[in-house]
């Protein structure tokens, strides 16, 4: 169907380094519809932060090896390096970014407004894509649209709640709070009227009281847009809030991908469950997970997760198909803890 | 590895420690090496300014005396210069830096100024005024050369200190009731030695060369002390036809200079990437 | 054990001048406002707020890594407060520090058994064998083989250089732990790993906890009573449960209603918490919480509150006990 926005098929890729090959991604599999909130969930290592890079086409190209599988944004593809040009119109316009760390995302050195003007300059929905026919440092900024930018953003200001737009704009970053800097953030992920928002951990820096006021805030402007949302964290609870739908990840493969509701209560792959019951709150309070992520370097054959799981034989060392658990519940297990049905036929969401 | 080991892994320190260890080697066994050790004092007039030849490999000076095993004397003096006023200065220097950058405060900032003072004035201008003043003497250049040279020291132990004592390590340290003392020794001059060991290596080049001008400038060791830089001084008048007169001390002043160059480079290399993994 | 509290802490202050150009004053930041709790022997107690609140420094000063500007604390019965861990050192070795991370409290450069070493050297007369004797003794309770004492910190895993730090701790076998923000940043699995350490640990040492954290459900998990702070000053202190069933002072009810709770509604929905915390260095007259405060009095604004006593809780609020989370307006639908 032509609902879904953003595929995802078997990517693996990885870093050449000191120690040889780390096989970062191993057959991801992602897939997102349109205006849906997808929460990327893993913990450290896990690969989450490295497949939205790819996605968003930021990962070090020197460095990295692209082993296989594909990345398709609406038609684009966005992986392979002859495709540079179409790559450029989607990143920063239909797909946009808000980074993890609020007090490094803005340069230092230029006031907000400078920033978001040029960010308008470049990536504004009234601008058509493509490079300028003039070097961008003399290019023209036509007044006519200038001036509709303008009000574009101090009406964005204001829906992102920030105190007194037309003096904010003449700030430097480091002037105002981390919480409003995020609430720029997402301004500025929104002011080019993109699709997709890529959103890197984007409250684990914040207090609490924040963090709830960040979310429901990018919960309400992107659905009221129709934006999809890919919001990579480690806190379910993040992902509760706002998430549609969450994709688990480990060590670098997806696992499981479930509705919120499903994803919470019927955990099927053995290491959402664990995750679930290590979970201050859930059930288990203090029960952790034996064992170390394996080495990237060497990782076991097929399913990552076989080091730490208590359910592994040895038909776990080919890595399972996608096999349904419920309602676009997807899980990749040969033990799962409920049962689940043939395969699906393509990798994706019917 | 070994400390040997990491010294041969690096090419910038193997050829560097290389010259210096020969340097060494040679001004120890000069008694033994030089062909003709007794020209030191004696002189032969009969035999002045002869060019290099197979009996004598640099030629002879002015007073008929070999170049060559002047020169391998002169390098006793050139190491001990160096290594005294290093020495003395780091002692000085390092101590001072430690504990300004420790406290800071009102005597960190006025041992820092006292040390700008120092550094405001080129080094090679304050040594011969005190040169100058003392009289010449190898002692004198020694003592106007540390004199000099300790503030470099203490500028670069503060500014590592300053940073040290803010890492958490050494706030756990003071949490634990270790006393300043143990803290500055144990904890926070360990973490700057390899600055210092680099600077030091590099250092001795440099001080070798002001001990040379110093020397040129006739203000080091009275003749016949066949001190280097005192040698390229005679040189003068009988340039360009006795060029090998100057050019012979002013070769050893460069390899030995470059020697320490290269070996500070290379332990610099050697030892800061270890650290930093060290830190991780 | 006795009944005495172990740790009395009366209005304990810490005010960080703010200097402009020329050395001129230009006003305070007060980063502890007049704090005063008790710690009862063995007992855990959770220090939560936001960043800014004070808990980093509470923790700091009373270690003594931190001068205390006003205020008094009594360790044992001893006045602590404003002595450097030098001078109090004979006091100090019973109260500890342990830091977000503890493998950063490791000297790089010192192997890891050397470092296990110095709190007796520092504190005790044990000769070598002993000491020796005493490090491996306390790397296996922490789980760890005693081979390690030959590798420096930068050849074990994080995890383990926690563990470490925790060990170097416990040499001095204290009475009282602060813990600040020891699961900050960790992923979920491992928390729980850390978590269950610090019960064992306490367990084997007969330990007293302060641990500071921003994360109400761990504190939840793992405390008796808690003390929630808010620009300097503890606003509510009370057994945990009952804090966080019933909470009385309305930052509080905040902060319990930003947690996320898994399967219930979701909070975001309906967060009624606006704006942000005041500038420390330039509290408003009054309660601290006024600008935020949905259920602001003009009474607010004009004197600090006193502590009231409800139950077991100390609040600090005027209305403390009357007031309550305000009602969502528009429930949107749940979670199934």
């Amino acid at each position: 169907m032509n609902d879904v926005l953003l595929s995802v098929q078997n990517l693996s890729l990885g870093f050449r380094g000191d120690g040889g090959f780390a096989h970062i991604l191993d057959g991801a599999n992602m897939t997102m519809r349109r205006g849906e909130i997808m929460g990327l969930v893993g913990e450290s290592g896990c690969g989450k932060t490295t497949l939205a890079s790819a996605i968003l086409g930021v990962l070090p190209r020197t460095a990295l090896q692209v082993r296989g599988g594909s990345i398709n944004f609406d038609g684009t593809d966005m992986l392979v390096d002859t495709n540079a040009a179409e790559q450029e119109s989607v990143r920063g316009r239909r797909v946009t970014f808000i980074p993890q760390d609020p007090f490094t995302s803005l340069n230092p050195v230029f006031t907000i407004g400078q920033q978001i003007e040029e960010l308008m300059k470049w990536k504004s929905p009234r601008r058509a894509p493509g490079a300028s026919r003039l070097p961008p440092i003399i290019a023209l900024y036509p007044r006519a649209r200038r001036k509709i930018d303008r009000e574009k953003v101090m009406e964005m200001l204001n829906l992102v709640q920030l105190p007194s737009p037309d003096q904010l704009l003449k700030k430097y970053p480091h002037e105002v709070s981390g919480g409003q800097r995020q609430r720029l953030m997402i301004a500025m992920a929104l002011l080019p009227e993109p699709d997709l928002i890529i959103a890197d951990e984007p409250t684990t820096a914040l207090d609490v009281t924040i963090q709830a006021q960040i979310l429901g805030l990018l919960r309400n402007l992107a659905t009221d847009r129709g934006v999809a949302v890919m919001l990579t964290t480690h806190d379910l609870g993040s992902a509760y809030e706002i998430c549609d739908r969450i994709t688990v990840m480990y060590a670098g493969q997806d696992v499981e991908t479930a509705p919120v509701g499903e994803f919470f209560n019927r955990p099927t792959h053995p290491y959402t469950a664990k995750l679930l019951d290590s979970l201050p709150d859930g059930g288990g309070g203090m029960i952790g997970i034996p064992g170390e992520l394996p080495s990237f370097y060497a990782p076991p054959p097929g399913c990552r997760f076989q080091t730490r799981c208590d359910r592994m034989t040895e038909a776990c060392k080919t890595r399972p198909p996608s096999a349904n658990a419920g309602p676009n519940h997807l899980v990749r297990c040969f033990h799962p803890l409920y049962p689940t049905t043939a395969p699906a036929e393509k990798e994706s969401l019917a | 590895m070994s400390a040997l080991k990491r010294i041969l892994s690096d090419r910038a320190a193997t050829i560097g420690g290389a010259i210096i260890l020969g340097l060494v080697v040679v001004a120890i066994l000069a008694p033994w090496i030089a062909p003709y050790p007794g020209d030191v004092t004696a002189f032969h007039l009969t035999e002045r300014l002869q060019p290099p030849s197979a009996d004598h490999w640099f030629g002879t000076d002015r007073m008929g005396a070999d170049i060559f095993s002047r020169l391998l004397f002169g390098a006793r003096i050139t190491i001990s210069i160096a290594v005294i006023a290093v020495g003395v200065s780091v002692l000085i220097g390092v101590p001072i830096g430690l504990l300004a950058g420790y406290y800071g405060g009102f005597t960190g900032g006025a041992l820092m100024r006292t040390s700008d003072v120092f550094l405001a004035v080129p080094q090679i201008v304050l040594a011969i005024a005190i040169a100058q003043t003392l009289g010449p003497s190898v002692e004198n250049v020694i003592l106007a050369l540390s004199i000099t040279y300790w503030p470099f020291w203490a500028r670069l132990v503060y500014a590592e200190t300053n940073a040290l004592k803010k890492q958490t390590f050494v706030e756990a340290a003071q949490a634990l009731g270790a006393s300043d003392l143990r803290v500055m020794v144990l904890h926070i001059l360990p973490n700057t030695a390899s600055a210092i060991i680099v600077r030091t290596s590099i250092g001795m080049g440099a001080t070798i060369l002001t001990a040379a001008a110093l020397g040129f400038l006739g203000l080091g060791a009275p003749p016949p002390t066949p001190e280097w830089g005192r040698t390229i001084s005679e040189a003068r008048e009988f340039l360009p036809e006795a060029w090998w007169y100057a050019a012979a001390p002013g070769l050893a002043i460069f390899l030995v200079v470059m020697g320490f160059n290269l070996l500070g480079d290379g332990l610099r290399d050697i030892l800061d990437p270890k650290l930093r993994r060290g830190s991780q | 054990m006795t009944d005495a509290p172990i740790l009395n802490v009366t209005d304990l202050s810490v005010r960080f001048p703010i200097r402009g150009p020329f050395g001129r004053s230009l006003g305070q930041i007060k980063a502890l406002d007049g704090v005063s709790f008790t710690l009862a022997d063995g007992e855990i107690l959770g220090l939560v707020g936001e960043s800014g609140c004070g808990k980093s420094t509470l923790g700091k000063t009373l270690m003594g890594i931190q001068a205390p500007t006003h205020g008094s604390i009594l360790f044992e019965g001893t006045e602590i407060a404003g002595r450097t861990p030098r001078e109090a050192r004979a006091l100090r070795r019973r109260l500890q520090y342990a830091y977000q991370d503890p493998g950063a409290s490791l000297d790089p450069r010192w192997k890891i058994g050397r470092s296990l070493e110095e709190p007796l050297i520092i504190h005790t007369d044990l000769p070598r064998k002993e000491r020796l004797g005493k490090v491996r003794e306390i790397l296996t309770s922490v789980g760890l083989p005693a081979g390690h004492t030959d590798l420096f910190p930068h050849e074990i895993s994080g995890g383990q250089q926690r563990r470490v730090g925790l060990a170097r701790i416990l040499m001095l076998n204290p009475e009282v732990v602060i813990l600040d923000e020891p699961t900050a940043g960790l992923d979920v699995s491992v928390q729980a790993t850390v978590l269950r350490l610090f019960r064992d640990l306490r367990e084997t040492f007969d330990l007293t906890y302060i641990f500071i954290s921003h994360d109400l459900s761990v504190v939840r998990l793992m405390c008796h009573r808690v003390a929630v702070m808010y620009l300097g000053r503890i606003v509510e202190i009370g057994p945990v449960e009952d804090l966080m069933e019933n909470p009385k002072h309305p930052y509080t009810q905040s902060l319990l209603a930003a947690i996320p709770r898994i399967n219930g509604p979701r909070v975001t929905e309906n967060f009624w918490l606006k704006g942000e915390p005041a500038n420390a260095a330039n509290l408003p007259v009054g309660c601290r919480f006024q600008g935020r405060c949905p259920h602001v009095k003009p009474i607010c604004r004009e004197t600090d509150p006193e502590d009231r006593a409800i139950g077991d809780s100390r609040v600090a609020c005027h209305f403390a006990g009357e007031v309550f989370p305000p009602v969502p307006v528009a429930k949107k639908e749940q979670i199934s």
